[in-house]
């Protein structure tokens, strides 16, 4: 992109661009440290992904600030509002996605140590690698303005969908089977459904950047038909 | 991967923005030169009836002269010569069976700086019928009172009609200038920056009165004010260089427009 005249104007969307970065960065080792507190039963390590909760939510709010600033002041228009409107959206589904990892944390600390199978967690790893990947994924397309790495990040999640499907039958059926162990089963898919949530968030960050760089409204579009993603 | 194509290629292609509404000026390979210098090359463009259509570009770029173009107004400037046709409500305005005095009362002009004759108000706004020869007090106080209503100004000058109207302020004059025009019920208002003069307030003014006008009347803006143009308009055309780049519907153009250098203008990027 060729430089503004104010290269003031420049210099604030390149910070908005920077502070989404960052809060990305964070909400990345916000799920990072919660799904490894599930995973190892490890609750100073949960407890810490709460408490980092707050820092997320001021870096949404400051964010947010900057952005309707820019809007106040510079009316931007063509690819400078798109570029604006998808930070704003981004924030809100990066504020969402700490949510989840909030969740998790909070399930870390609520299931026990012993009950439930090694499969299921071998799962759970899964699918949090595939959420993970997603999420960063998106995060790259979004700083390089990708929107073949956004597709990619848009299709990867279909198949966490899957993998979160397949733990909850699981589950579920151990549910069926016995009763003791219930409130973990509870709590596995609790946190499964939490990673498959920011999948969700993860692909619509996706859809942001085709928003972005080619000014196409994809939402819902995978829905009725599939023609956009023939690009 | 191929390229996107966009989500409606009608809404975003130079020369018919609407193909649906019916034209009021169509613009057919129009060039014009002043002397050897060439301002305008090539445009091909339709205005749609009771529209709004905004052109904006950098000075220089032709958009006024342009504008000027619709009421043959750059026949005044010496050494001006044009080709190709504009055609209006199907007739080509510069042949030779066109009487000038005529397409100018159904195409009006407002320009940058609002103009008021040093006279009354009321006769500011009588001035276009008085010249067509109307003379029935009862006919004129009419249309004056129609016309200043219709500039959304009534309110504020009825129970000053004989004053001066020097004595307006600039937003009124340019009212009272826009009501002059409207008195003799043309079909086409051209505005040449008609409210860069003027305050933020006034300003808001004129932009309420341009969509209330279109009501009745197409119209065609040149505005330095690009907001202004994302505003009032329903189409927008770039001019650049004398070229016209791109030439959509406002929505588009302001949102996601085609043509990058477009996409620079309205950002406020270097070119």
């Amino acid at each position: 992109m060729t430089r503004h005249i104010s290269e003031q104007y420049d210099a604030e969307l390149s910070q908005i661009k920077e502070m989404l970065m960052e809060m990305g960065g964070l909400v990345e080792q916000q799920v990072a440290h919660s799904c490894r507190a599930f995973i190892n039963h490890d609750a100073n390590l949960a407890q810490e992904v709460c408490d980092t909760e707050a820092r997320l939510n001021q870096l949404e709010v400051e964010l947010d600030d900057h952005c309707v600033s820019i809007i106040a002041k510079r009316q931007p228009t063509a690819g400078d509002l798109r570029n604006v409107v998808s930070v704003m959206k981004a924030i809100a589904d990066l504020e969402r996605i700490g949510d989840e990892a909030d969740r998790i944390a909070r399930m870390a600390l609520r299931v026990s140590d012993t009950a439930l199978p090694e499969d299921h967690y071998a799962d759970f790893r899964r699918i949090h690698q595939q959420a993970s990947r997603a999420l960063h994924w998106s995060l790259d397309a979004f700083a390089r303005r990708d929107v073949e790495g956004a597709l990619r990040v848009i299709h990867a999640d279909e198949e966490i969908d899957q993998a979160y499907n397949e733990l909850a039958r699981k589950c579920i059926r151990d549910m069926r089977d016995k009763s003791e162990g219930i409130e973990d089963s509870v709590s596995m898919i609790w946190a499964a459904r939490a990673l498959e949530r920011i999948g969700d968030h993860a692909k619509n960050l996706g859809e942001y950047v085709i928003y972005q760089v080619k000014g196409l409204d994809v939402r819902h579009a995978a829905d009725t038909d599939t023609e956009w993603d023939g690009m | 991967m191929s390229e996107v194509t966009p989500l409606d290629p009608d809404l975003t292609t130079a020369d018919t923005p609407a193909a649906s509404l019916e034209s009021s000026l169509i613009v057919d390979d129009l060039s014009l030169f002043y002397g050897d210098s060439q301002a305008l090359s090539s445009i091909n463009m339709e205005i749609a009836k009771k529209q709004v259509t905004a052109f904006i570009g950098p000075s220089g770029c032709g958009k006024s002269t342009l504008l000027r173009c619709f009421n043959r107004m750059n026949d005044l400037i010496d050494g001006v010569s044009i080709n190709g046709e504009i055609r209006f409500d199907g007739v080509e305005i510069h042949d030779e069976s066109v009487d000038v005095a005529e397409l100018r009362r159904r195409i009006g002009m407002v320009f940058q700086r609002p103009n008021p004759f040093p006279k009354s108000i009321y006769e500011n706004v009588a001035y276009g019928l008085r010249i067509q020869g109307e003379d029935s007090k009862a006919v004129l106080d009419e249309r004056v009172e129609w016309a200043l209503k219709s500039a959304a100004l009534w309110d504020e000058v009825k129970d000053r009609l004989k004053e001066s109207a020097l004595g307006l302020s600039g937003g009124q004059q340019q009212r009272l200038v826009i009501a002059r025009a409207v008195a003799i019920k043309p079909a086409v208002l051209l505005l040449d920056e008609p409210a860069s003069a003027l305050d933020p307030i006034s300003t808001l003014k004129i932009e309420e009165l341009i969509d209330q006008l279109k009501e009745d009347y197409t119209i065609v803006i040149v505005t330095h004010n690009m907001q202004q143009a994302a505003r009032v308009s329903d189409f927008t055309a770039f001019l650049y260089l004398g070229e016209l780049v791109e030439f959509g519907d406002t929505d588009t153009i302001f949102r996601n427009p085609t043509e990058r250098r477009t996409e620079d203008y309205i950002t406020g990027r270097y070119g």
